[in-house]
């Protein structure tokens, strides 16, 4: 890989054009199992969009007029945006905190985020009736300015272009630009500090889009807390994404590592472990002062109190103590399975909020439609197409160029 | 931080829009249960007033919800007192949790009182539907340009100087069209004049911090269907706090994690220790 890089000459156009062409080509297998399964169904998926646009949301979701917001928002957009998570903690343990240990993972959590928001915001203009008009949210001439899915936007927006100005050094390494990389990792500072404070803000402003939906949502689920519960879960639901992609990128790309990095990888799970256990713990100690605070004992001997308890203990209580003996006994195992059932628990948290609890009395239960499922799938297997492709060309995994200082 | 920026700018102009709103110029109609004859009549008023044509009124109709072809609808009620009759429309409250929501100002509270939406505005979010507390507003799922629809208090009829469809045709002066602060003296004159005749609650005086629309009823307002839960303060207040602690967290987080930056970075030249 970096031997094709260095044979690059960035001055002579032809060439630069001959490497960016002779780049696009697949790289690995094209009939690998992966490419087999998800290759139909991103057909099928695209088949679906194409008809949502021609008759409409209605004719391929199962949507109500009880409930406004399906499979699409819950899954893609309140779930996803907490899974990408991880980009605005681990920039702030490296860039901030200065622990370099969790440098070699940066690059793969911070293109991860930027390519999670780039598709989920994709999934939020399939779901608009009128997605032209998003413009009106941009340019200015409508500001809802006592909106908080505006500033949600805002944040969401200005988040996407500080993560990519985080990323663009790789781009920059790939494309051997030596002057633009010394721009863009003068102008990454600004990028972090600012990446950090948008996502504290649009990561809370998620949950605060339902406090004024306070009749609609059982209340053991709602509370005037939301923000804070989305924002303190958002950093170990992001974090155990890292490891739980990590786990999997790391064999995928395993011709990628440095055979050092294969070693550092262990001891950042241990030390991402310890992360989520006191996470979970400050958010475990945080649901238990809203319930009391709320008197929400009333509610728990009831089918949706029990089902309340099954996400409490089931998802949150028991991956706390997988993480905190994963990092008590350094075992990757361990840490892998709490990253996966974090990730469930966090799912159904997301879920239960904005679908399954919302609108819980409501005569007809919203299911979604099996084409809302496909279309959730085509956007999360484009986003794994393309990550793969960056992933086989930039400097994400492997290490940068020997002309970069100080590695990645 | 372009979104602070525009809250911080825009953050007067808001304001001076919520004084305009002030409760007295407000116009409202007050619906009094008792003179309604449950004839369906405001359905059909209401359908010919927004180009509905195919309304189709079933003989004995099963209890019916407000969607995107019927923007107001009545349902008949067993209540302590007999068979009743409710109409069910958009209740355009004083501070709608609607347009606090919309990010576009398509849904907008005009100073005259109607809540309405506007086609060329709104991209189709449906956070509007989520925040409003009466389920008002609805979608047109089938179309490929669809809208919000809901009662808009015929706003064009309104501002010819007309009165809306409903309160001009109702035959039983069961709806009156007039100021709000007018309507709530007159509710309360009916409620003291003939007290046996009503519950003493005007619906909509202070549900949601106040409604265009209210109700004067002979029985419990939760035996006619109504949400009795409805908070008595505003709804878009429920986000107030959130949205006003933004601003200063865009400025101060940025700052301290400057400050931590700084104070962390002697360590940078040990880079490779773990």
């Amino acid at each position: 890989m970096s031997t094709t890089i260095s044979k690059v000459e960035p001055k002579q156009n032809e060439n630069m054009l001959h490497f960016i062409i002779s780049e696009l080509k697949p790289k690995g297998k094209i009939f690998s199992p992966f490419n087999i399964i998800s290759f139909p169904i991103m057909i099928v998926g695209l088949v679906i969009i194409f008809l949502r646009f021609k008759n409409g949301i209605g004719s391929v979701t199962n949507l109500s007029q009880d409930v406004p917001w399906g499979l699409w928002i819950g899954f893609d957009v309140v779930t996803g945006v907490a899974f990408a998570g991880g980009a605005y903690v681990l920039v702030f343990m490296v860039n901030i905190l200065n622990l370099k240990k969790y440098k070699p993972i940066l690059r793969i959590t911070v293109l991860n985020g930027f390519l999670a928001y780039l598709f989920y915001s994709a999934a939020l203009l399939l779901d608009l009736g009128r997605p032209l008009n998003v413009i009106n949210v941009v340019i200015g001439n409508n500001y809802g300015v006592s909106s908080v899915l505006f500033l949600v936007g805002w944040h969401f927006l200005l988040y996407m272009l500080a993560l990519l100005i985080e990323f663009s050094p790789a781009v920059a390494e790939w494309l051997n630009a030596r002057k633009l990389h010394r721009f863009l990792t003068a102008i990454s500072m600004g990028a972090v500090i600012f990446g950090i404070t948008l996502s504290v803000l649009h990561q809370s402003g998620i949950g605060a889009l339902f406090l004024m939906a306070k009749d609609k949502i059982h209340p053991l689920w709602y509370n005037s807390y939301l923000p804070l519960l989305f924002v303190v879960s958002s950093i170990f639901a992001g974090i155990s994404m890292v490891i739980f992609e990590g786990s999997i990128s790391h064999r995928v790309f395993s011709n990628q590592l440095a055979p050092e990095d294969h070693h550092k990888h262990n001891s950042i799970l241990t030390g991402l472990s310890k992360i989520c256990a006191l996470g979970m713990f400050v958010y475990l100690s945080l649901l238990i002062l809203v319930f009391v605070h709320e008197q929400n004992a009333v509610y728990i001997n009831s089918p949706m109190g029990y089902w309340f308890l099954v996400e409490v203990i089931g998802f949150v209580f028991l991956p706390m103590l997988l993480f905190f003996f994963a990092y008590r006994t350094h075992n990757t195992l361990l840490s892998r399975i709490a990253a996966i059932v974090t990730l469930l628990g966090i799912m159904l948290n997301r879920m239960n909020i904005s679908i399954i609890c919302y609108r819980w009395d409501a005569a007809e239960r919203y299911i979604p439609s099996w084409q809302e499922f496909v279309v959730t799938l085509t956007i999360i297997f484009i986003e794994i197409w393309v990550l793969r492709w960056i992933v086989r060309r930039m400097p994400v995994l492997h290490r940068s160029p020997d002309w970069v200082g100080g590695g990645h | 931080m372009g979104a602070t920026a525009v809250a911080l700018s825009f953050g007067k102009q808001t304001a001076a829009n919520n004084a305009t709103v002030s409760e007295t110029e407000l116009n409202g109609i007050l619906y009094d249960i008792t003179r309604c004859k449950g004839c369906h009549g405001c359905e059909y008023d209401c359908a010919d007033a927004h180009g509905f044509t195919d309304i189709d009124i079933p003989k004995n109709p099963p209890f019916r919800r407000t969607d995107e072809k019927h923007r107001t609808v009545v349902n008949h009620y067993e209540t302590s007192q007999g068979k009743l009759p409710r109409k069910t429309q958009c209740m355009h409250c004083n501070q709608p949790a609607c347009d606090a929501a919309c990010l576009t100002q398509a849904m907008h509270k005009t100073p005259e009182g109607p809540v309405i939406w506007r086609e060329d505005k709104c991209m189709g979010c449906r956070y509007c539907m989520i925040s409003c507390p009466f389920d008002i507003p609805k979608f047109e799922y089938e179309s490929t340009n669809p809208r919000i629809v809901k009662c808009d208090m015929c706003i064009d009829l309104i501002n010819q100087g007309e009165i809306p469809a409903c309160a001009y045709n109702c035959p039983e002066e069961a709806l009156i069209y007039g100021k709000r602060s007018e309507l709530i003296r007159e509710a309360r004159k009916r409620i003291h004049d003939e007290p046996e005749k009503y519950v003493d609650h005007i619906y909509g005086e202070h549900e949601a911090g106040g409604t265009s629309w209210l109700y004067l009823s002979p029985v419990p307002f939760d035996e006619i269907g109504f949400n009795t839960k409805i908070q008595n303060s505003s709804y878009p207040a429920l986000t107030k706090g959130f949205i006003s602690s933004i601003a200063p967290v865009d400025i101060l987080l940025p700052a301290v994690l400057l400050g931590i930056y700084e104070a962390t970075k002697t360590s940078a030249n040990k880079e490779e220790e773990l």
